[in-house]
């Protein structure tokens, strides 16, 4: 009972963090919404429709963009430990009697959380830009949180690893942004040459993507049970991981 | 999480035999020998890397014991540190509350996370920010609180689950006169009201003086020193009366019952001797009507005991430790000043 109360404490306080921090809710809606005008605009103005299931790019970048949303935001939140580790925030939670692994399922409870209110809030505006179904809405919801609970396991394993916010840059760069390039949510992933459709397939985002871009606008590549399935591999894998790495954190 | 006292602990609250820490070459805490009784007021002191804070990181269980083993509450620190953190209340030396939290959802916060029972829990909510003078200010964020109130706000929670024993690392570091004075008191009130024991490391001299039952003067890592306050300044042989005068009757002062020792130095009269303050009388009259210049009555501190035992001020131990080039001038500064 102790440990449940605890991983509501937890919860509540990211979830009050997250409320409270108006600036980051705010980019993190606006930002979507700039990628989707500003390079969907532009790309969408010399593309060719037909390669992309002949719909306008901004309908096809949609789901893309609300995985992009998931997979930063998710990321971030969980490399955000390192700062709490930091200013020792995180040590009152961490001496307390209960388990680490109460602690991690406290913070993927929360950066799960976050995702989910900015996903809800840009399916809704996808619902007047792009005519995402109500069913579309619901379904983009279940596959978003999906994709949310990996990338925050993620997030938190490097952040239990790090010492200093520096290997950052090294993160993004080197993980994030191959992940999210390589996830279809920008191009078709059919009629890639050999080397780049074999690195978009064993990329688990992948999958994310697809069955956001099958649940809201009914174009996809694999069956859906494929991709419910990877994903929930996928952040079986992650969760493994991240206790793991909780557990033997230092303080 | 409910905490009763472990069955055999008669009294006695912490309990360590040769307790060590070793990171690589380096022994940060060397088979120290504590036994801390329930409702004690005991301090650590000692200059910053003398190994306080390692000792109590082990004691909280958040650093694993090299050799040696402890006990906090009755509990084995090493196999039951559930147990023993949820018998300990703890006030790091680096601010660790939640400054994006309000005061209250700092401490509602805790006593979820120590299993604080639901019924109670806004009681004595309410009864610790009364005690820690943060009523009015329950429902702002922290991020706006001054240092003091960050500090104060951070005893109340360590409190909050109303543990048998807190531990406090530099309690009071940086905090105003005023501000520091508030925080003793509250310490003296709750061991006098719930019998809490307080474990508490420290470098200022006159806190570990005015707070503790008894002090083990730390350095590098060794207890060099136990004892109440009292027995640590008795231990240096009274007090020391200084006369600045020409022409001292050091005779007549060597013939006074109550002086064990006549210096001369730095051209004065150093009068070690019992009870300066009621002998003084005699020590003038023993000067014979000769024109003293100044007096000085000097009672042994803290810091004269820990430069006795280790040849070395606080500060300086601090500052170079006593090695390479810059704590070797402070020393040399140091003996030149005498």
């Amino acid at each position: 009972m102790s440990e449940f109360e605890g991983l509501y404490g937890i919860w509540l306080r990211e979830f009050k963090v997250f409320q409270r921090e108006k600036s980051r809710v705010v980019s993190a809606i606006a930002q979507p919404i700039i990628w989707l005008f500003l390079l969907g605009g532009g790309i969408g103005a010399s593309i060719d429709t037909s390669r992309i299931g002949n719909v306008d790019y901004q309908h096809f970048l949609f789901p893309g963009i609300v995985a992009m949303s998931t997979m930063f935001g998710t990321v971030f939140y969980g490399l955000y430990i390192v700062w709490d580790r930091k200013i020792d925030v995180l040590k009152e939670i961490l001496v307390a009697p209960i388990s680490r692994i109460t602690v991690f399922f406290g913070k993927v409870l929360g950066g799960a959380t976050d995702a989910m209110i900015t996903v809800f809030i840009l399916l809704l505006l996808g619902v007047v830009l792009v005519g995402i179904s109500p069913v579309g809405v619901v379904a983009g919801l279940g596959i978003a949180l999906l994709l949310a609970v990996g990338m925050v396991s993620i997030g938190l394993t490097l952040g239990a690893f790090f010492e200093s916010m520096e290997g950052f840059q090294v993160i993004i760069t080197f993980m994030i942004f191959p992940l999210f390039f390589l996830s279809g949510a920008l191009y078709p992933i059919s009629g890639l040459d050999p080397v780049l459709g074999t690195a978009v397939q064993a990329n688990p985002v992948t999958y994310a993507v697809d069955g956001l871009r099958g649940a809201l606008i009914g174009q996809s590549h694999f069956p859906l049970w494929l991709d419910v399935g990877i994903m929930l591999l996928f952040d079986a894998a992650m969760v493994l991981l991240g206790t793991w790495a909780f557990r033997r954190m230092k303080l | 999480m409910v905490v009763e006292a472990a069955g055999s602990n008669d009294g006695v609250m912490i309990a360590a035999q040769g307790l060590t820490k070793r990171f690589g070459d380096l022994t940060a805490v060397d088979h120290i020998e504590l036994e801390i009784r329930r409702g004690e007021i005991f301090g650590l002191l000692g200059p910053n890397g003398a190994g306080k804070t390692t000792t109590i990181s082990m004691l909280i269980t958040i650093r694993p014991i090299t050799e040696g083993r402890a006990t906090v509450n009755g509990y084995d620190v090493a196999r039951q540190p559930a147990k023993v953190r949820a018998s300990c209340g703890i006030v790091f030396q680096e601010p660790s509350i939640d400054t994006a939290l309000t005061a209250r959802e700092n401490l509602e916060l805790h006593a979820r996370l120590y299993g604080v029972p639901k019924a109670i829990r806004r009681e004595r909510i309410e009864e610790l920010l009364a005690l820690v003078d943060l009523k009015d200010r329950e429902d702002s964020v922290v991020k706006t609180f001054s240092g003091g109130m960050k500090r104060r706000l951070e005893i109340a929670r360590g409190l909050l689950h109303h543990p048998p024993v807190i531990f406090l690392d530099e309690p009071t570091l940086g905090l105003d006169p005023q501000t520091r004075q508030h925080i003793w008191d509250y310490i003296e009130r709750l061991r006098r009201e719930m019998r809490t024991t307080f474990v508490l490391t420290t470098h200022y001299m006159e806190e570990a003086d005015r707070l503790c039952d008894r002090i083990a003067i730390i350095d590098r890592g060794k207890i060099v020193a136990l004892g109440t306050p009292k027995e640590l300044k008795d231990s240096l042989g009274g007090d020391t009366v200084v006369l600045t005068m020409k022409e001292p009757p050091l005779e007549a002062f060597r013939a006074l019952s109550f002086v064990s020792k006549v210096d001369v130095r730095d051209g004065a009269v150093w009068l070690s001797m019992e009870r300066a303050t009621s002998n003084l009388a005699h020590v003038i009259q023993a000067a014979g009507g000769r024109e003293i210049a100044t007096v000085e009555v000097r009672r042994p501190t803290l810091e004269d005991v820990f430069i006795r035992l280790t040849g070395r001020a606080i500060r300086q131990a601090e500052e170079g430790g006593g090695e390479g080039w810059f704590g070797a001038a402070m020393q040399y500064t140091a003996s030149t000043n005498r």
